[in-house]
């Protein structure tokens, strides 16, 4: 990272990130809600797949709780911001117990204590979880983001159980989004980076090896997963405004897989892959689902297929993972210095992506 | 609770226990040769009992030629995905979870595709209707035959096993794979035949589950294939015991407690998923204590 090039490369980034914003809030009101929505959507995809990038693709632990997690701060986040009158209506099978009733927050601290209270979440399942290896790792954190669901399920007085939540006041646009976007990125890219991001790299390679050089397996594992919890749970408070309405079957197993799918497709150790899979995965998924629905053309009715989106994503990680296992990016990073190289052609390619992490 | 009403919970519990069991078996033999939990398990389950359905309803075929067919059909599929999906990847544990993953949500949306999501009633036999009375126990056919049937099949799968040099080879195989490729072991037969022996199982069962509960359509394997791998982790994944006596504990263990504690019937799969959890926690050999095979990853 330390080269001579790094005053340039930050007053690019910064250049590129404010010209972001501006681009965010021109398109707020310029862009219809459905390419907002979608704008929105893939952002949140990004914050989900960096922070699993982190635990799965650096750390090298296979975690199937995101969807559990996501659970935990979206949920925490629309009772936080759902109006008490919004609740009464709502809650109609049990009204809410005390604290819920009433309370009412502004949208950014609900959003940060959803994060917490996720990132506390993780950190009781990642205590006993990451002393786990391989496959027992991945059953356990299956079955807690199971438990959570099944427990949002049957507490009617607190979320509704299966009911879910409904009317959630939209507080975001895509300049609050991608603002996070921006930060969740900084920090997992600097964490990565650190001598922290090292050590999980080394985990992630061999464990035993790491811990005779003294790396700490239990605290950096966990470290990494209650980060990328926190992320997780942001992602998920921004997942109920922009749905507006959630509920326990937002949050099936089904969500997780299809994080896992835009981390292999981006390429698991990189986050300018998951990136870029996040869009493509948006974008793929909005055009299938215009396959599955019925329509006429030509007055001649089309039947919608269902089921053939599932169908094209199942296939597609099938072959990513026979044949693509690297994804798009593999482990190499977006870097100012290759772009810049390839514009000014008549020097060596000397320096190609300086960031490019040794595999 | 009365004595008779007991009785018919425990011979529900006994059913659902076993028919639990037929399907570990499935898990833990493809995870003792391979080391793979196959996540499509349940899937294989579905196709099974849906191809049943599909030869009774559209080629107007008797339920026993249809299911022989089926079973035939569903087991080719198997050794299908583990040629093409499972074998790339053998020694990569990771990926092949991924692996088998998309291979479950593959078939299950195929099936979606194909034969629409729409449920239908399953073809079985008349008698399984019946109910039998001893006296104020009402007792349905359908438990007794799955009882009668997979008493009968663990039979034949401990023969198999103990007996038959191919089960020979199984158990050294899941024991220690490279001294067994040694001994002369051939690992893509005993493997080819692992997949053949856990499909038919899960044939069999899927034709006894969907007896008792009968209707069928793509999801049908989802939640019997997920608690009987629960049960095959709780008994011991890798262990064929263990499997059976997990999968029979997990339903008997549903039953009973729904005829105990009615309030409590919503909450069953948490508990389901917390014991899976204390095990995995406390005691990740399950009851009979299996000791992995270590692998790199």
């Amino acid at each position: 990272m330390k080269n001579k090039k790094k005053p340039l490369n930050m007053i690019l980034s910064i250049t590129s990130i404010i010209l972001l914003i501006l681009f965010s809030l021109w398109a707020q009101n310029h862009l219809d809600s459905y390419q907002i929505r979608l704008l929105n959507m893939w952002g949140i995809y990004i914050i989900m797949v960096v922070s699993f990038n982190l635990i799965f693709g650096f750390t090298g632990q296979f975690s199937l709780a995101h969807a559990g997690l996501a659970a935990i701060g979206a949920y925490t986040v629309a009772l936080l911001t759902l109006s008490p009158e919004a609740k009464l209506i709502s809650f109609f099978i049990e009204p809410p117990i005390w604290p819920i009733s009433t309370v009412q927050w502004p949208f950014l601290p609900s959003l940060l204590l959803g994060g917490v209270i996720t990132a506390f979440i993780g950190y009781l399942i990642g205590a006993p979880a990451l002393r786990l290896h391989g496959d027992y790792l991945l059953i356990v954190t299956l079955g807690f983001s199971e438990v959570i669901r099944l427990v949002l399920v049957n507490l009617p007085m607190i979320c509704n159980g299966a009911m879910g939540l409904k009317g959630i006041p939209d507080n975001t646009n895509l300049t609050v989004i991608l603002i996070i976007v921006v930060i969740t990125v900084f920090v997992v890219k600097r964490l990565v980076d650190s001598s922290y991001g090292r050590a999980l790299k080394c985990i992630r390679e061999d464990e035993i090896a790491a811990e005779a050089m003294g790396v700490n397996l239990f605290r950096h594992k966990m470290l990494a997963f209650v980060v990328s919890s926190f992320f997780v749970g942001i992602a998920g408070g921004l997942f109920s405004n922009i749905l507006g309405t959630i509920d326990p079957t937002t949050f099936k197993p089904y969500l997780t897989y299809a994080v896992v799918t835009m981390a292999v497709l981006g390429g698991a150790e990189s986050l300018t892959g998951g990136i870029i899979a996040s869009g493509v995965y948006t974008i793929m998924s909005e055009l299938l689902r215009a396959v599955e629905a019925p329509r006429v053309i030509f007055n001649i009715e089309i039947p919608g297929i269902p089921g053939l989106r599932m169908l094209a994503f199942s296939a597609m990680l099938l072959i990513l993972i026979l044949f693509a296992r690297s994804g798009i990016m593999g482990s190499k990073e977006f870097s100012w210095d290759w772009i810049i190289s390839r514009f000014t052609k008549n020097q060596k390619k000397s320096k190609k992506g300086d960031t490019v992490e040794p595999s | 609770m009365r004595t008779s009403l007991f009785l018919q919970f425990l011979i529900n519990g006994i059913a659902l226990g076993s028919l639990y069991a037929l399907i570990a078996i499935g898990y833990t033999i493809i995870y003792g040769v391979v080391g793979l939990i196959n996540m499509a398990h349940g899937e294989f389950f579905m196709a099974a009992a849906f191809l049943t359905m599909w030869g009774v309803m559209t080629y107007n075929l008797p339920w026993y030629v249809s299911f022989p067919i089926a079973t035939i059909i569903t087991v080719l599929l198997a050794l299908l995905v583990d040629r093409v999906a499972y074998k790339p990847l053998r020694k990569m544990k990771t990926s092949s979870f991924i692996a088998a993953i998309s291979v479950s949500f593959l078939l299950q949306n195929l099936f979606i595709v194909v034969f629409t999501p729409r449920s239908k009633p399953f073809p079985h036999p008349a008698l399984f209707d019946e109910v039998i009375l001893f006296g104020d126990i009402a007792l349905p056919v359908v438990n007794i035959a799955i009882v009668i049937v997979s008493t009968i099949l663990f039979l034949i799968l401990s023969f198999i096993v103990t007996k038959t040099d191919i089960g020979r080879a199984m158990r050294a195989i899941s024991k220690d794979l490279e001294a067994s490729q040694l001994m002369g072991v051939n690992p893509n037969k005993v493997i080819a035949f692992a997949f053949i022996l856990s499909t038919a199982f899960a044939a069999v069962g899927a034709f006894m589950y969907c007896s008792k509960f009968p209707y069928v359509d793509p999801f049908t394997g989802a939640i019997p294939g997920l608690k009987a791998f629960i049960g095959a982790v709780i008994g011991g994944i890798g262990s064929i015991p263990g499997a059976m006596v997990g999968g029979f504990l997990l339903g008997l263990g549903e039953i009973m407690l729904v005829a105990f504690f009615p309030t409590l019937t919503s909450y069953r799969d948490v508990f389901t998923y917390l014991i899976l959890i204390l095990f995995l926690l406390f005691r990740p050999g399950g009851i009979f204590n299996v000791k992995v095979r270590e692998e790199k990853v």
